[in-house]
């Protein structure tokens, strides 16, 4: 497979778009017509083919230009790329999984060539070849897990395990939905989720340390997460609050399709094997209002979601003010069909919008 | 939430090798290496970390962890060293009298309980008999980063000293041995007093050993999270037993080292799951009756639940009685 990359960037003039191929792999993340919080916890080994759950790393036609808007968040705050120094062996074992795991995955786009600790690595849609000594720092233009991910879509959180914990040590975070990995580098499993509503007293964080305890070497694990963002930003980063933050009051009824998006992480968890790490992928997928409703499933879908989710959900993700727009928006696009089970867009068994 | 469950092979990810050595060490122990069958390289592992091996002996599956001892970054050979047990379940019995180069077996992925604090500025070892394994993997992981290391291993004879030479020879300022037989003791007071700040100690080794380092170790004002231990792990077996699933009008019977869940699968009857390990919820299971007691080891059902034998979690949990009947 080929993938034609998108020239559109994910600020000022916000060029991002998603092709007819985007649309339909999209992961949508409700599989039923409600949501609460849940231990949304499943096996990452592949799914159906074509869909971003294949691949460990899906690569999708935003690549390059997720590339380059990392690149501006980095050159702008060095900070978002931390890692303590005892991860260092952590970002190796980082470097190889995802330089393995590409190269295998999409052999057209990626090579990797080794000879013992000789690697050569060549990334064709960056334009990179480079060869370096595994393991030894100096042969790199920056630290094994910075060299990679500014390579790799989506967010990384390198998480050290230690007295039955998970502690944030390391990260690459440009892509973040309102939290700071500089506020949270060095705190546990517990203290940087304090500010998630319900989630606690549900029980869910204490059920989800124990199971990311026991992810195991070549047993990855991943779940999905979503929130709301107006106009298709990336980094919507606490730091840049004063920026984007203002662009929430922007939305009108006439824009509403275009300007909004849903936001889906899809997270995965591998353990790394040098340093028995956990890394934490969040690989961030827009997509707009208006294109979403073109999949009739989802329309009448998210149209019932976001009516029904608890005022604590809706505050916490930002898009409480904006609800009641939000619904008026979407109402039109919910004739009150039942939908089927499942997260897929059925277009050959869902029927069109009636009416 | 669920994006695509797929239907995966529960447990570890499993390796299939072929027996490339076997090398008697002394009258109790023995290394056994192994080759993948597929000609594929090992994954890398950590120190510290260990394999489950599956023994086929005679027709009743045994699964055993032993810790790798080779080099973490030798791709090529996995090696276990496995110590005669007369009195155990079997498994060493099995590893030193049945298996034999060129056997073909299956390993499991690496899995770490016993990991370095990649914080500590140096490392303090201290290993009981055969509790040598998982620190010979640990010192090779650490002799490639420069670590700083000190290695404390008491032994009964010297004949049954498992690598003493080796590591002597190699590490003549770090290795330090004891023999039980001359009367050595480890001098642990002292040593446990003159480290620098940020020291981590380790101990592997029969139980009373542990419990002494780590004893004396918090009476030395040592913060626990600094004292690591792994005893050696046993499986954890199940005795067989049986159950009624209702719904499905079927009766079958889990085996010692299956779970529940795998029973039902193996019996065609599609069941829900997630994780696996008792954590996700995916799994849980109306009890409609039962007589007997419930071995609940799910981190999901609360202790009322647990107690009040309503529901059980069949990817972990085990019964033990006369009878059970599920709703499933
Ligand atoms: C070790 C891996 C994980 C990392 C690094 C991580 C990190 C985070 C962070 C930084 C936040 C934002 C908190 C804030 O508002 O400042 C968050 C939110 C959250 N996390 Fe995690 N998390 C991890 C695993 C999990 C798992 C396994 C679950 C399973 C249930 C989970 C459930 C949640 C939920 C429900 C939220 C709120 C999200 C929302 O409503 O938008 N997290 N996580
Ligand atoms: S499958 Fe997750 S609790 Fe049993």
């Amino acid at each position: 497979m080929t993938i034609q990359f998108n020239e559109e960037t994910f600020r000022d003039d916000y060029s991002f778009y998603n092709s007819d191929w985007a649309i339909k792999r999209f992961p949508f993340p409700f599989h039923e017509d409600s949501y609460m919080y849940s231990v949304n916890m499943e096996q990452h080994r592949g799914g159906p083919k074509g869909s971003v759950y294949e691949m460990r790393f899906d690569v999708d036609e935003h690549y390059v230009s997720e590339m380059k808007d990392r690149e501006l968040v980095l050159a702008d705050d060095p900070l978002r790329c931390q890692s303590l120094p005892h991860m260092t062996l952590a970002g190796w074992d980082l470097l190889e999984l995802i330089m393995v795991s590409k190269s295998e995955d999409y052999p057209d786009l990626f090579e990797l060539h080794r000879d013992g600790n000789h690697w050569r690595w060549i990334n064709k849609p960056l334009g990179i070849d480079d060869t370096f000594t595994f393991l030894d720092e100096t042969t790199l233009p920056y630290g094994p897990m910075e060299y990679i991910t500014r390579q790799a879509q989506g967010d990384f959180c390198v998480l050290d395990q230690r007295d039955e914990m998970l502690w944030m040590d390391a990260g690459m975070v440009t892509t973040q939905a309102d939290w700071s990995l500089d506020f949270d580098i060095g705190m546990n499993f517990f203290e940087w989720h304090a500010p998630v509503p319900l989630a606690h007293e549900m029980g869910i964080f204490k059920r989800a340390l124990k199971f990311l305890l026991n992810v195991q070497q070549g047993a990855p694990a991943r779940r999905l997460n979503w929130t709301m963002t107006v106009n298709p930003l990336l980094d919507t980063s606490p730091e840049n609050y004063h920026k984007w933050g203002i662009q929430k009051t922007t939305l009108t009824p006439e824009n509403l399709g275009a300007k909004q998006h849903l936001r889906v992480e899809l997270q995965t968890f591998f353990r790394l094997p040098r340093s028995n790490a956990l890394v934490f992928p969040i690989r961030c997928y827009l997509i707009s209002f208006q294109d979403l409703v073109t999949i009739p499933k989802w329309g009448r879908r998210l149209h019932r979601v976001v009516r029904d989710l608890p005022v604590e959900l809706a505050t916490y993700k930002g898009f409480i003010d904006n609800r009641p727009m939000m619904l008026d928006y979407l109402s039109k696009f919910d004739d009150g069909l039942p939908t089927s089970p499942g997260v897929f867009p059925d277009l050959d068994t869902e029927p069109p919008l009636s009416g | 939430m669920s994006a695509a469950p797929q239907k995966a092979k529960p447990g570890a990810e499993q390796i299939p090798v072929t027996v490339s050595a076997v090398v008697p060490l002394n009258d109790l122990v023995t290394r056994f290496e192994f080759k993948r069958r597929d000609g594929k390289p090992f994954p890398t592992f950590s120190g510290g970390a260990h394999t489950v091996v599956t023994m086929n002996d005679d027709g009743r599956t045994r699964l055993n962890p032993y810790s790798l001892m080779s080099d973490p970054s030798d791709t090529s050979t996995y090696a276990i060293s496995v110590r005669r047990d007369d009195n155990g379940r079997g498994g060493s019995l099995f590893m030193h009298t049945r298996v034999n180069v060129g056997d073909e077996m299956t390993i499991t992925y690496p899995v770490n309980l016993f990991s370095l604090d990649l914080r500590a500025r140096k490392h303090l070892f201290f290993a009981g008999g055969i509790g040598i394994t998982p620190f010979l993997s640990m010192i090779a992981q650490l002799e490639l980063m420069n670590g700083n290391w000190e290695l404390h291993y008491s032994v009964r004879t010297e004949a049954l000293g498992s690598y003493v030479d080796e590591l002597r020879y190699k590490f003549p300022n770090k290795v330090h041995v004891y023999y039980d037989d001359k009367s050595e003791a480890i001098p642990l007071e002292d040593l446990l007093d003159g480290q620098p700040l940020g020291t981590n100690a380790y101990v592997c080794g029969p139980k009373g050993m542990i419990d002494w380092i780590h004893a004396t170790a918090e009476s030395a004002g040592w913060p626990d999270a600094q004292v690591h231990s792994e005893e050696f792990l046993a499986p954890a077996p199940g005795k067989p037993f049986e159950v009624r699933l209702c719904k499905s009008d079927l009766t079958i019977q889990v085996g010692e080292n299956e779970s529940l869940l795998e029973a039902i699968e193996r019996s065609g009857v599609e069941a829900p799951f997630l994780c696996r390990g008792g954590a996700c919820g995916q799994c849980e299971t109306n009890v409609v009756s039962y007589d007997g007691e419930f071995v609940h080891r799910d981190h999901w059902l609360d202790d009322e639940q647990h107690a009040d034998g309503s529901k059980i979690m069949p990817c972990v949990s085990r019964f033990v009685g006369k009878s059970l009947e599920l709703d499933r």
